[in-house]
């Protein structure tokens, strides 16, 4: 993708690589640092936990607003923040001014903040301008909205764009593929026998989409779907999208096992 | 009866309608009927985003004057020969209005759907004071029979099949010949028509709810499908109009554009077959109409919540398009919200109008989606209010202990970068060992909540923090 490495100032991207892909799926952070790099981005990644949702979504808001705090103080000297994850970004995008609304020292840092941090997919098409990724993926995949990025940030028709430009690979729209995953973080274990029935509703489309392979734009919805998908012994596989773009997809798809080495 | 509230056995409520073949059978309509008419008829007007706005700004501009129109409003009402009874709390409320039957010596009453009468307990303070209650409403009318409360604030019976409905007929209606066909929904009602004609003209007194009262006339507007709310406020002696006091609105003209909102989010449709107007009593001229119009304006809670941080849900104009949007609410019905109000409107207000003690788990139950939100008419920020009411939980120490538990050992290392690190590295080199060969876990201590649904994905190795730390090396090393 040499035609992205635009000459003129640097761009210094800060990615958040979320906690998800942090402890269970490094593979996707390398893929997002692939990506921006491609694009013409210089990558760093700041010192980082969480986002602070958990803590924002339990009611905890004192707890929330240390980590905002932090996450602001460890990204200031970056251009833009990126996340490989819509609720994520969703989180810093949307939520960290509604948690400093009334903190007159910190709602402008906040808003400003916000408006530098963008959810991975949205940011390469929206900011950067990239149409098409090299890679190939030989295989008919069905890709699910999840709903932070669809209703907070807009994310909808840039995974679709970019998908297209992969050799090979064919696009299986899915029924209701807008409608929640049952995930939900804490509402997952809280409330596993609705979150359960709610992820074998959206596996039953996954399932009759006749796709190989199911991707999405965040970690979290991704375990979920993966992990009814395997309980069910479906064959279906499951990878975050920027696996597919950055064309690394070596790995193990989520929730499965590497194959026996000869 | 449904006892009331069963709120606080929320997740008991759900687990028995999530192992309820019948309501998952019924609730299958939710999930796809309502969402398709409501696109469609989104998309067929264009300017239907920007009525949205309208209906937002007007609503707000109310709850700012609620005052001012409230009694701009009885004014009205009293001008036109009406009464207005104020009433703080849900007692006085269903006590005021069985006190009017008693002293008119009424012994039956019809009654339109109402979600307020629900709220209020009308119908069981009406029996015991020896006065039947009517509801005529088809859906009202089945419920009824089976002693059930509504599950959807427009669409009471949605819980129910079409032959739970023929069955309830049979069992009820003994006095109609066994081989009669019910196999149609027309016959349905066709029968329950019937049935609730005779009702209508022995009603002393007809109460119905309001979808809105209009400040600039006195007059309060209802909408239905079937017209019922027109014969249980025209044939009896005496009209009640229940409603809580944030239904006003300004001019006629306001309820005009809000019902342009209504219909379209309620049922997908552009109008709802029937628009009652009722301003007063009978006047001289006027060929029908009751001999006395009574309206009770219910606050039971809501002047708490203006100018607190739940004063948008005051907007509400009770459309159900929220919980016809919600993947919770698909999944167990209305029921297991256990009160009058369910879905993501519920998971709201219930606990502003019974206590967060009570209706704790309501605004917990939800994935926050955002769905509902984006389909409210009048864009109540459902999920941002859940939240709220997840502050004041957190703040009151109502949330259960295990997870206040869970989330302070968390914070506690998520606000210390150095020592999350070493931890998670750890945790997560020993969590891809133990699954090594299988890539997930079916079960695992302490994570059965997520476990008894789903595998648990294992994690690959070495965490993305540490394995960047090396890579940068590395490339450092390069030339
Ligand atoms: S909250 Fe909004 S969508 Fe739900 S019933 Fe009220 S007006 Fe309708």
């Amino acid at each position: 993708m040499s035609d992205n490495n635009k000459a003129g100032p640097e761009i210094r991207v800060g990615l958040l690589v979320t906690c998800l892909v942090d402890l269970f799926r490094p593979g996707i952070g390398f893929a997002a640092v692939k990506l921006l790099e491609d694009a013409g981005c210089v990558v760093s990644v700041p010192s980082q936990t969480c986002c602070g949702q958990p803590a924002f979504n339990s009611g905890d808001r004192a707890n929330a607003r240390a980590i905002a705090v932090q996450v602001m103080d460890a990204f200031a000297n970056v251009d833009y923040v990126v996340a490989p994850s819509g609720s994520c970004g969703g989180m810093l995008a949307r939520h960290y001014p509604e948690l400093f609304e009334d903190d007159p020292a910190l709602s402008a840092r906040s808003r400003a903040f916000a408006a530098k941090t963008h959810e991975l997919v949205s940011f390469l098409v929206d900011v950067l301008g990239v149409q098409s990724v090299q890679a190939a993926f030989p295989y008919a995949v069905a890709y699910h909205d999840s709903c932070s990025g669809l209703r907070e940030l807009n994310v909808r028709d840039q995974p679709r764009t970019l998908l297209a430009s992969v050799a090979g690979l064919q696009l299986r729209e899915m029924k209701d593929s807008d409608v929640c995953c049952g995930f939900g973080g804490a509402f997952a274990v809280k409330y596993s026998d609705i979150s359960g029935a709610i992820v074998s509703s959206k596996t039953a489309c996954v399932e009759a989409s006749g796709a190989h392979t199911l991707l999405a734009g965040d970690l979290g919805c991704l375990m979920n779907m993966a992990g009814k998908l395997a309980r069910d012994g479906s064959k279906i596989e499951v990878r975050h999208v920027a696996e597919v773009l950055a064309g690394m997809t070596d790995a193990p798809p989520i929730a499965a096992a590497a194959p026996e080495k000869a | 009866m449904t006892v009331y509230p069963s709120s606080p056995q929320f997740k008991k409520n759900a687990r028995a309608a999530l192992a309820d073949g019948q309501l998952q059978k019924a609730l299958g309509n939710v999930r796809t009927n309502f969402i398709a008419k409501r696109a469609a008829v989104a998309d067929r007007l264009p300017e239907f985003e920007a009525l949205r706005d309208q209906a937002r700004d007007l609503r707000d501009h109310v709850l700012a004057h609620l005052d001012v129109y409230l009694e701009a409003y009885e004014r009205k009402v009293l001008e036109s020969g009406g009464h207005v009874h104020w009433v703080r709390t849900a007692e006085e409320a269903s006590r005021i209005i069985v006190d009017l039957a008693k002293s008119r010596g009424a012994r039956s009453v019809a009654k339109g759907k109402s979600m307020v009468s629900e709220e209020i307990g009308l119908n069981a303070a009406l029996e015991r004071a020896g006065i039947k209650a009517v509801e005529t409403d088809l859906g009202e009318y089945i419920i009824q029979l089976r002693g059930e409360a509504p599950s959807h604030i427009i669409a009471p019976a949605v819980h129910l099949n079409q032959e739970d409905v023929e069955a309830e007929f049979r069992r009820v209606h003994t006095w109609l010949p066994k081989d009669r066909d019910l196999s149609e929904p027309e016959s349905l009602l066709a029968e329950a028509r019937a049935e609730l004609r005779a009702k209508f003209l022995a009603a002393d007194i007809g109460v119905t709810g309001a979808n809105f009262l209009v400040a600039e006339t006195g007059t309060s507007i209802i909408v239905t499908n079937e017209g019922n709310g027109d014969l249980s406020q025209i044939l009896p002696r005496v009209h009640v109009v229940v409603a809580s006091i944030e239904k006003i609105v300004p001019t006629l003209e306001d309820a005009a554009s809000l019902l342009r909102v209504l219909a379209r989010s309620a049922t997908g449709q552009e109008m709802s077959v029937y628009t009652t107007l009722s301003t007063g009593p009978r006047r001289a001229e006027d060929v029908d109409g009751p001999q006395e119009y009574h309206v009770v304006l219910v606050d039971n809670g809501r002047s708490n919540m203006l100018g607190s941080e739940f004063e948008e849900m005051l907007r509400c104009i009770r459309c159900g398009a929220c919980m016809n949007h919600c993947p919770v609410y698909h999944a167990v019905g209305g029921h297991a919200y256990g009160w009058v109000y369910p879905g993501p409107m519920g998971a709201v207000l219930t606990p502003s109008l019974i206590g967060v003690d009570k209706a704790g788990h309501l605004p917990n139950a939800s994935t926050f989606c955002g769905r509902c939100e984006s389909v409210c008419p009048v864009r109540i920020p459902l999920p941002k209010l859940m939240r709220h009411w997840r502050e004041r939980e957190f703040e009151r120490h109502l949330s259960p202990a295990v997870s206040r538990a869970f989330l302070g050992l968390w914070a506690f290392f998520a606000r210390r970068p150095a020592l999350y690190r070493f931890a998670t590295g750890l945790t997560m080199r020993a969590l891809a060992w133990a699954a090594r060969g299988k890539g997930r876990f079916t079960s695992l201590p302490l994570a059965s909540g997520w476990t008894n649904q789903r595998d648990l994905p294992a994690p690959q190795g070495q965490t993305f923090q540490a394995q960047w730390k090396a890579h940068q090396a590395a490339r450092r090393k390069r030339p």
